[in-house]
């Protein structure tokens, strides 16, 4: 048996699996973006406005779940200063929810100024402030910085929700070091679908569709081959998925959230829903079936 | 029984804890009591009796309302063949302590004792450290909103006094003092149970070479660690950082890599239809 299962369950629920949905979602929406904005053509502005956009809600709303989520929800400034020595900073290289903490926070600052540039770029502020803020950085250098550094904010943020629950004891999230690279993959692949969805209604072409459509389709097929190896590293601890989770995730995940989608390729917007339902699953099964592990009852021997 | 001095309180430089004897631990769950009366923990369910339904210890586990807990192991073949291992679990205050180290608010620290207590008022029940724990022993405390466990009675060692659970335990199941001391009585105690025929008997944590640099609440058993619900090589939750972030960086590149090349063929098909 793994040491994993005499460790305590966090209670990580309903909360945080629409955070590290929406967080993975976010942060592959505006890498995309970020690629279009330093390689794309004019045509594909659309694309990474909506991007910035998807990003930028999808910060605030990770950010808003985070701090719901806590215990002491007005002590959510805890996670970033010192308590009791301000203004000095809590940081801790080796712990991913000190990181991330900072990581999702500066993800969110760079994700609202690309917005925000992003609406200039439509004409969309009334207010000076951000009109002021926007045009700064709307179409320029400072622009193109922005998206790059936001850009691996991005991915690091779909990426250390996997490695957080690695760097755990409990069973499943500990027992596998490729949690970090499944939700990465499936955080590019629910960007990707959302911006499938999203564009249109901001004016996107054919052409750019098309590319993250393709995109779409190829990280599918990279998150398909990680979430084999991700199952097959639990071979030791396989009775696991021997309950509801593990049907979901069959069922769910890689039927309805990749294998699916793959095959309805040539309709990208059904396949981009299917991608998303199975992005949400993904962290459901990945979640509660280790959190329906009880220790006491491990311990116990039942 | 050991009273520590003003003397250990003050100079502080030695590290303290508990050894555990659970041969002699007879399931009275004084210390538990003594525990919940000193640190004022509140009642689970308003104070509604709960039985487990399936056992004879209705406390089931660790938590952040109960810091320690009478473990009740059952080992029956039959109804009159059989024994009970009692063992009273509590915090390790392990020298490398998991729950330390992931604490992202500073909340969790290594007191002047060598014990790892948990601030109350730092403390934003983000709840790593219920995960990281390889032993299970943190939890929230549901008044609070933080996690709790043990503190190793801070409060009555800063004065001089032992920790609540070890003054209670009538049969000197739980022993306090100074980690060195404590380690040289467990020896003496195994080399007395071997001798009497207990060969079963082992001890658990003691080792300053083993895992986790040791735990400063160690225990002497009589059968496997997985039967009390101990983990027999408890590990940092930083193990897997380096490896899982490697993985994901690689993810992360390759994806990046098919954005790229998606862009690129495509141009370059389009630029091939247009010639």
């Amino acid at each position: 048996m793994s040491d994993t299962f005499f460790s305590g369950a966090p209670h990580w629920t309903w909360f945080i699996i629409p955070y590290f949905f929406i967080g993975g979602l976010a942060g592959g929406a505006y890498f995309l973006a970020a690629i279009l904005e330093w390689f794309g053509r004019p045509d594909d502005r659309p694309v990474v406005r909506t991007g910035y956009d998807v990003a930028a809600v999808g910060a605030i709303v990770s950010g808003l779940l985070l701090t719901v989520d806590l215990g002491r929800p007005l002590r959510f400034w805890h996670m970033l200063f010192q308590s009791d020595n301000l203004p000095a900073v809590v940081f801790k290289a080796w712990s991913p929810i000190s990181f991330g903490a900072w990581a999702i926070l500066l993800f969110g600052l760079f994700s609202v100024l690309s917005a925000l540039g992003a609406r200039a770029e439509e004409g969309r502020l009334r207010n000076p402030v951000l009109r002021a803020v926007g045009s700064a950085v709307q179409g320029r250098a400072l622009a193109k910085v922005i998206a790059a550094v936001g850009g691996l904010f991005g991915f690091f943020v779909a990426a250390y929700t996997g490695v957080l629950l690695a760097v755990t004891n409990r069973p499943i999230w500990a027992d596998s070091p490729w949690l970090g690279a499944l939700f990465v993959t499936s955080g590019a692949s629910t960007g990707a679908a959302t911006l499938i969805l999203l564009a249109p209604g901001r004016g996107a072409t054919a052409r750019s569709l098309a590319w993250l459509s393709d995109f779409d389709f190829k990280a599918l097929i990279v998150e398909l081959l990680i979430l084999v190896v991700f199952i097959a590293s639990l071979w030791p601890i396989r009775q696991v998925w021997v309950s509801f989770w593990g049907l979901l995730l069959l069922v769910g995940v890689v039927g309805a959230g990749i294998v699916a989608p793959l095959r309805l390729h040539a309709d990208p917007a059904r396949a981009a829903r299917l991608v998303l339902l199975g992005g949400f699953l993904l962290r459901v099964t990945t979640l509660l079936a280790s959190e329906g592990i009880a220790h006491y009852r491990v311990a116990l021997g039942q | 029984m050991v009273t520590i001095t003003r003397k250990h309180a003050a100079a502080a430089s030695e590290a303290m804890g508990f050894f555990t004897d659970t041969t002699v631990c007879i399931g009275c769950k004084a210390c538990e009591v003594a525990c919940k009366n000193w640190n004022q923990l509140p009642a689970t369910h308003g104070g509604v009796s709960e039985m487990s339904g399936d056992s004879y210890d209705n406390t089931r586990k660790l938590d952040g309302t109960h810091w320690r807990h009478v473990k009740f192991i059952e080992q029956f073949d039959g109804p009159y063949n059989g024994r009970w291992l009692m063992m009273s679990d509590v915090c390790k205050h392990c020298v490398q302590a998991g729950c330390l180290e992931v604490c992202p608010t500073g909340a969790i620290i290594r007191t002047q004792f060598d014990t790892v207590v948990i601030q109350s008022d730092v403390c934003n029940g983000c709840r790593a450290c219920i995960a990281a724990c390889p032993f299970g022993v943190i939890d929230m405390n549901p008044v609070a909103g933080t996690a709790q466990k043990c503190t190793l009675c801070h409060d009555r060692l800063e004065v001089g006094l032992e920790p609540a659970c070890a003054k209670a335990c009538p049969t000197d199941s739980i022993q306090f003092g100074p980690i060195d001391e404590l380690r040289e009585r467990a020896q003496k105690r195994l080399t007395q149970l071997h001798a009497m025929g207990e060969k079963r008997a082992q001890l658990y944590g003691d080792d300053p070479n083993g895992p986790l640099g040791g735990l400063n609440s160690f225990y002497l058993l009589v059968d496997e660690p997985e039967k009390y619900g101990l983990p027999r090589n408890p590990q940092l939750p930083s193990r897997n950082l380096k490896k899982a972030g490697t993985f994901s960086a690689a993810s992360a590149a390759v994806l990046g890599l098919l954005a790229l090349v998606g862009l690129r063929k495509k141009r370059m098909d389009e630029q091939a239809s247009a010639n």
